[in-house]
């Protein structure tokens, strides 16, 4: 094989590999993305039962309630609630009016059955989708505060 | 004044590199000895300046100088000595500065052991290295000066991050930053090679023991974050595929790559231009790194320090350091005559595909991290990528590399015979079938993935023994004969077999791990006794304990085997007050069976916890595995024929060359 040829042979193969590997990701990336939703966008538009999405906001104050491991919570952005349960041990950081992010899927009772929670290691960060879906303080006012000036900064 | 001092030095490192990124490059062209000289003394100045101003923010830190508003975010009287020290980095500013003094090393490392260097390539190199340094200088005097004062001072800090207060998170930026930059030396020598329109297997001699440094680094930075989220976070997992963790997972792909193919420049003279951009490219995802982390756009369990202005400014130093390298790229790469040719079957051709495939995983992994920023972008969609996108186009690559990983050492440069290879590792591939069967029946509900990760174990490992073994002749000479034979291996042999098989003992970690975890999830009251592995662990209980900077709520699992004692795990649940903030100490027993971990979780209120037990067989392999191959980087990095000073002979012709080649420009 002379130079030229080789050398049009790697490049060949080597553009084969990543358009290969671009196709690929692209479609696992159709698969595997997990949206995001706030609760209003949940009340207002729906979702489909049984597919798996991400819904984030504060912990309702005063709504977390436990019962052996499973804990429910209301996940609020300040205008609407969504009842999330989760059946394992939450975070360090999860408490009232601190910012969470659960992955899961809606039963049928229009309540979110969360596979995975996660608030973040600082308390005074926001996450920019929470903040950005935030529509009001709800009960969590004066609390809530503090945390989304810090998040501007 | 040491806040003051420290700043001035900053300001006068900034103009050392600014004359240390102009002179020499200008002598370099003109072949002005004199102008050249001067980058080293200039690269030497530059480091001891940032040294100096790192130690100032030190002092700041240690004396708990709360008119330094740095040490009133992140700094507490109260707090252990180590971790005020640790406190100098574990935040934006801080960890800017520790930047920059790693690069600056490493700048200073390249003068003093650079002597043999072509004259012009040296200038060159420094003078690269030295623009870098103006970028980042500039970058931490203009958005983030870690010596701003405050007033009226507070009386106290607010304290460190409990989470970071750790001794792995105290070490772990360090071996990054150390990899991280590292690559900066791989990039200068390649646009300085790019400059001077010459590469050469000399040329791949000098970059190469750089580039293992910082890979080694690298390696090792990762693998303790990795380790420290696994017994910190209390999660019990220990990689999250989470962009701040793909941001230095990427470079390392890419270093890994040029590594290998820096390999065929070596010895073959082949693949210039492509090792030239990969060593652009390894550096350029080290900066992006350092962009996402940075800069806000990300939204990570731990993505720290971010501001939307210094992600401007580094987006902007990106663009430079990749658009102009590239288009010097564009402009210069096709002059780099192409070297020995060689047919698809052979040592090149293997480490061809070793780089395709490392390479495509790397664009992978960049695809699902900048996807959703992009996605949002442009419509405004707010989405995630997580561990299953990750795993499905990664396995796919993964398992083909670690396939070839066995083959590739026993190959032939030029020309290489694959049926010969393969009758020869027959014993080892019939060995590969039998762990297919023995997993097979292991894990009753067929794992494929267990299956195919425990084949490529055996086959990888026994594979890379086998090979050492023929090296020797283990068996077929007196023993006294074989060892006299490993003796006289060159090194970098014997460290390559270390990190193929560290690779080996990860897989395995990994695999196992995933599939023969037991986890319980539980409430358990006092006297409950719970099973996993074959391990019972009874709760004694949980009760308040104060700590130096926080209180802690500790339980206590009597743990048996076979009713026979073995150790007591005291999991933790520390309050901390400043900053006001939770954290969960996992207790892990832990050996190179299988870690036992427990976390303790929240009291339900009716006498009874929330707990967490988890047991992880061989789950301790996936950080020897990186050890092996941190260790195998050691070894081949102590080849006389890696160190920098060796191609003395080549060196002395070389400048005669350079000046010809240099001619046109």
């Amino acid at each position: 094989m002379s130079r030229k040829r080789q050398r049009l042979a790697l490049v060949l193969i080597g553009l084969l590999f990543v358009g290969g590997a671009v196709g690929f990701s692209l479609m696992a990336l159709n698969e595997e993305l997990d949206v995001f939703r706030s609760p209003t966008q949940l009340v207002e538009n729906g979702f489909p039962e049984g597919k798996r999405f991400r819904v984030g906001g504060l912990v309702e104050d005063g709504s977390i309630e436990k019962e052996g491991i499973i804990t429910r919570f209301r996940v609020t952005d300040g205008v609407n609630a969504i009842e999330v349960s989760y059946n394992k041990i939450l975070p360090d950081l999860f408490r009232h009016c601190q910012g969470v992010i659960a992955l899961g899927e809606l039963d049928g009772g229009g309540r979110f059955v969360a596979h995975e929670v996660l608030a973040k290691h600082d308390e005074n960060y926001m996450p920019p989708e929470i903040a950005a879906t935030m529509q009001g303080p709800g009960n969590c006012e004066g609390k809530m505060q503090m945390s989304s000036a810090k998040a501007v900064n | 004044m040491a806040p003051e001092l420290g700043q001035y030095a900053l300001v006068l490192a900034i103009i050392v590199a600014t004359v240390q990124a102009i002179v020499p490059q200008i002598g370099a062209a003109r072949r002005d000895a004199g102008w050249m000289a001067i980058a080293t003394p200039a690269a030497q100045a530059q480091f001891l300046l940032v040294l100096f101003a790192f130690g100032c923010l030190t002092v700041s830190f240690v004396t708990s100088d709360f008119s330094v508003a740095n040490v009133v975010a992140n700094s507490h009287s109260l707090k252990p000595m180590i971790y005020k020290i640790s406190g100098v980095w574990g935040n934006h500013e801080g960890s800017l500065l520790l930047w920059i003094l790693i690069l600056t090393l490493f700048g200073a490392a390249v003068a003093r052991f650079g002597d043999n260097l072509p004259p012009t390539l040296k200038a060159r190199v420094l003078s690269v290295q030295a623009m870098i340094g103006v970028g980042f200088l500039a970058f931490i005097l203009f958005t983030s000066n870690p010596f701003e004062r405050i007033d009226p001072a507070p009386f106290e800090g607010q304290g460190l991050n409990p989470l970071l207060q750790d001794p792995a998170l105290a070490i772990h930026p360090p071996f990054l930053y150390l990899g991280y930059v590292g690559l900066s030396v791989s990039f200068s020598f390649a646009v300085a090679a790019l400059i001077e329109g010459r590469v050469d297997p000399a040329w791949a001699r000098w970059v190469r023991p750089w580039t293992l440094a910082a890979w080694m680094f690298l390696t090792c930075g990762i693998s303790l974050g990795s380790y420290w989220a696994y017994y910190e976070l209390g999660w019990g997992g220990w990689w999250f595929w989470d962009p701040v963790e793909n941001a230095s997972f990427m470079p390392w792909l890419a270093a890994t790559a040029l590594l290998h193919s820096s390999i065929v420049v070596e010895k073959r003279d082949a693949l210039k231009s492509w090792t030239v951009l990969l060593a652009i490219l390894a550096f350029s995802l080290s900066l992006l790194g350092t962009f996402l982390v940075r800069s806000g756009v990300l939204n990570s369990v731990h993505a720290f320090a971010t501001d939307p202005a210094r992600g401007v400014f580094i987006l902007a130093f990106l663009g430079a350091v990749v658009g102009g390298s590239l288009v010097l790229y564009a402009l210069r790469a096709p002059l780099l005559k192409g070297g020995g040719v060689f047919q698809p079957v052979s040592r090149e051709g293997t480490l061809v595909l070793n780089n395709l495939l490392l390479t495509t995983a790397c664009l992978t992994v960049l695809l699902g991290t900048l996807y959703p920023l992009f996605l949002d972008a442009v419509t405004g969609e707010k989405v995630s990528v997580g561990p299953p996108y990750f795993n499905a186009t990664f396995v796919p690559l993964m398992t083909p590399l670690v396939a070839a990983l066995a083959i590739g050492p026993m190959m032939a440069w030029k020309r290489g015979d694959l049926i010969g290879i393969l009758k020869r590792l027959r014993f080892v591939a019939m060995a590969a079938f039998v762990a297919a069967v023995a997993t097979l029946w292991a894990a009753f509900d067929i794992s494929l993935l267990a299956v195919l990760g425990m084949v490529l174990v055996v086959w990888l490992g026994f594979g890379v023994l086998w090979e050492l073994g023929e090296r020797v002749k283990l068996f077929r000479v007196s023993p006294r004969e074989s060892w006299r034979r490993a003796r006289g291996l060159p090194r970098a042999s014997f460290g390559m077999s270390l990190a193929h098989l560290g690779v080996a003992l990860m897989v395995l970690g990994i695999t196992a791990s995933e599939t023969w975890q037991e986890e319980i999830q539980t409430i358990m009251r006092p006297g409950d006794t719970q099973t996993v592995g074959d391990y019972d662990l009874t709760f004694v209980g949980a009760q308040t304990v104060p700590g130096p900077n926080y209180e802690s709520l500790s339980g206590a699992f009597v743990v048996t085997r076979d009713g026979q004692p073995v150790t007591v795990l005291q999991p933790e649940m520390r309050t901390f007050t400043s900053p006001p903030m939770e954290t969960t100490e996992a207790a892990i027993r832990s050996n190179f069976a299988g870690d036992l971990y427990t976390v303790l979780g929240e009291p339900d209120g009716e006498g009874g916890y929330a707990v967490r037990l988890y047991y992880k067989p061989l789950v301790i392999w996936i950080w020897l595995g990186t050890l092996f191959m941190v260790a195998g980087g050691l070894v081949s990095l102590s080849d006389r024929r890696h160190r920098i000073g060796a191609p003395a002979r080549r060196a002395a012709q070389a400048p005669g060359d350079a000046a010809i080649a240099g001619a046109g420009d």
